[in-house]
């Protein structure tokens, strides 16, 4: 079987004004229901792949499809999920939740109805119509996770979504994203600086290397779904933490 | 709570110790009664002239709070277009620093010979003392967006209406509320300023500063004294009560509440 391909980034470059290339070109092909984890030093292009992707920065060279369509077309089944957790400070947890269904022009009974499902799915049921500073970090990155799901997307960006948390929270959303990816099949490119994060998460690991920013491996995780906690203690996971570390060190200039 | 009455009964002993320094001051260097009248002939002076005491205090409110709410109008109006694109900025905020720093003395005359004397003319003087803070702050609010927050709308396809009304605007509030504390202080001194040049009415009623100078040039220290602590209690009510409404509308979600300024 040949899976459909979500993402297809043929050639692709980036450089901002006249300055160095921040992307030099860049092929990449994500299929349907893939979990691509991209991880590199600093300064090797990972959020500006995110950017190109979601149509929030153009290429400067190549071409790229989302689902067949142009990046900007392809909006409304993409969700994006930033590095903090973009609440408005103003609206309670429920509106946060419900904000991409409000801007999409969905009705508010129908709004209602889906964020009360999601904020109950995320265990954020509790705290609803509290205010966003109310909240500890790894419950705000819940009502972020949540507020992306609300849309029902395809596609999920994600941008280092846990690298403010502390490990702990850190690992637990971990789990709690591979349950929700198991029940809505989206497919994810995922951004972080951690290697354990990248393999407990992905089917596969693309290291990238920096100045200008480039792929430099490619790593399939073969560790079986559905991953739990426990998975962390295997030495096939251990292994893995090695490989991806082994690449990532090599990715370094010398 | 408890804390709460200490801060108000220190702030009241402090006030009764001036009280007291004041009337020593008179018992020992004997101070004529027209260069600086007692605390007791002040509060006598209050209670005989209430009435008129009131009007203009009124008056000046009013004059003031017309030209904060035009100032509001106008300045958020402005902030708007401010907003749009740093080139409108460096070329128009230069004249939002001239509107700063001109002495309000001397435009006063000038407000009085364009629109004649009167509360509308004072009005206009206390907008015009006012208004750059409002545009300042409200100009910042609305520039100062999390850019993550605006991709984050972008993703959702949102419209420039859903991006001013639903992101730009509710984030600018707190800075807004800022300028109009600090223009509410402003405003207060700009009415009162104002009626010293155009708040003389030919019907015999006028403002504080109007009252004040009449005051002044009669030698009636006990009353001019009245209305010096009218002024004040007018500029201390226009502060609590913009900082009442700020409580009232941030504090869910904003940090700048009450709380911190009364430490």
């Amino acid at each position: 079987m040949i899976a459909a391909p979500m993402i297809e980034i043929e050639a692709v470059s980036k450089r901002y004004g006249g300055g160095a290339a921040v992307l030099e070109t860049i092929d990449l092909c994500v299929v349907k229901e893939e979990f691509v984890t991209l991880i590199g030093p600093s300064g090797c292009g990972k959020s500006t792949v995110l950017k190109l992707i979601s149509g929030l920065t153009a290429p400067s060279g190549g071409t790229l499809r989302v689902d067949g369509m142009t990046s900007r077309n392809a909006r409304e089944i993409v969700s994006y999920i930033f590095q903090d957790a973009t609440l408005l400070p103003w609206r309670t947890i429920r509106q946060n939740v419900g904000l991409g269904l409000e801007l999409e022009g969905v009705s508010k009974k129908r709004r209602a109805d889906r964020t009360d499902a999601l904020l109950k799915l995320v265990g954020l049921g509790h705290v609803a119509d509290a205010y966003p500073r109310e909240l500890s970090g790894g419950m705000k990155m819940r009502a972020s996770i949540a507020r992306a799901m609300a849309t029902n997307p395809r596609l999920l960006l994600m941008d280092e979504p846990f690298a403010a948390l502390d490990e702990m929270s850190r690992d637990r959303l971990n789990e709690e994203l591979l349950r929700l990816r198991a029940e809505q099949k989206w497919t994810a490119v995922f951004v972080t600086h951690s290697v354990a994060e990248a393999v407990f998460l992905s089917t596969r690991i693309i290291v990238l290397a920096p100045n200008p920013g480039r792929i430099h491996a490619t790593l399939p995780v073969d560790l079986p779904f559905p991953r739990t906690a426990a998975l962390r203690a295997t030495p096939a996971f251990e292994q893995m933490l090695a490989n991806v570390s082994l690449a990532l060190r090599s990715a370094l200039p010398q | 709570m408890r804390k709460r009455v200490v801060t108000v009964a220190n702030a009241l002993a402090v006030f009764a110790a001036l009280l007291l320094l004041w009337q020593l001051i008179l018992w020992i260097f004997h101070v004529p009664p027209f260069m600086l009248p007692s605390p007791w002939a002040v509060a006598k002076a209050v209670g005989a002239r209430f009435p008129s005491l009131l009007q203009s205090f009124a008056i000046t409110a009013e004059e003031a709070v017309g030209g904060i709410l035009l100032s509001i109008i106008v300045g958020v109006g402005v902030a708007l277009i401010f907003a749009q694109s740093r080139w409108v900025r460096r070329m128009f905020y230069p004249l939002t620093l001239l509107l700063q720093t001109v002495p309000i003395v001397a435009i006063a005359p000038l407000i009085l010979m364009w629109v004649g004397a009167g509360m509308f003319s004072v009005s206009l003087i206390a907008f015009i003392i006012s208004l750059a803070p409002i545009i300042a702050n409200t100009t910042q609010g609305l520039i100062s967006v999390d850019e993550n927050l605006v991709h984050l709308f972008l993703m959702h396809n949102a419209t420039s209406a859903q991006l001013l009304f639903k992101l730009r605007l509710p984030h600018a509030v707190p800075s807004l509320f800022v300028g109009i504390r600090i223009a509410s202080g402003i405003a207060v001194i700009g009415a009162i300023t104002g009626e010293l040049y155009a708040g003389s009415s030919s019907v015999g009623r006028g403002g504080l500063g109007y009252a004040i100078s009449y005051a002044y040039s009669q030698l009636q220290t006990d009353y001019l004294f009245a209305l010096v602590l009218a002024a004040t209690v007018l500029g201390f009510g226009f502060l609590f009560l913009v900082m009442f409404l700020e409580w009232y509308f941030l504090h869910h979600w904003h940090e700048s509440t009450l709380a911190p300024d009364v430490e």
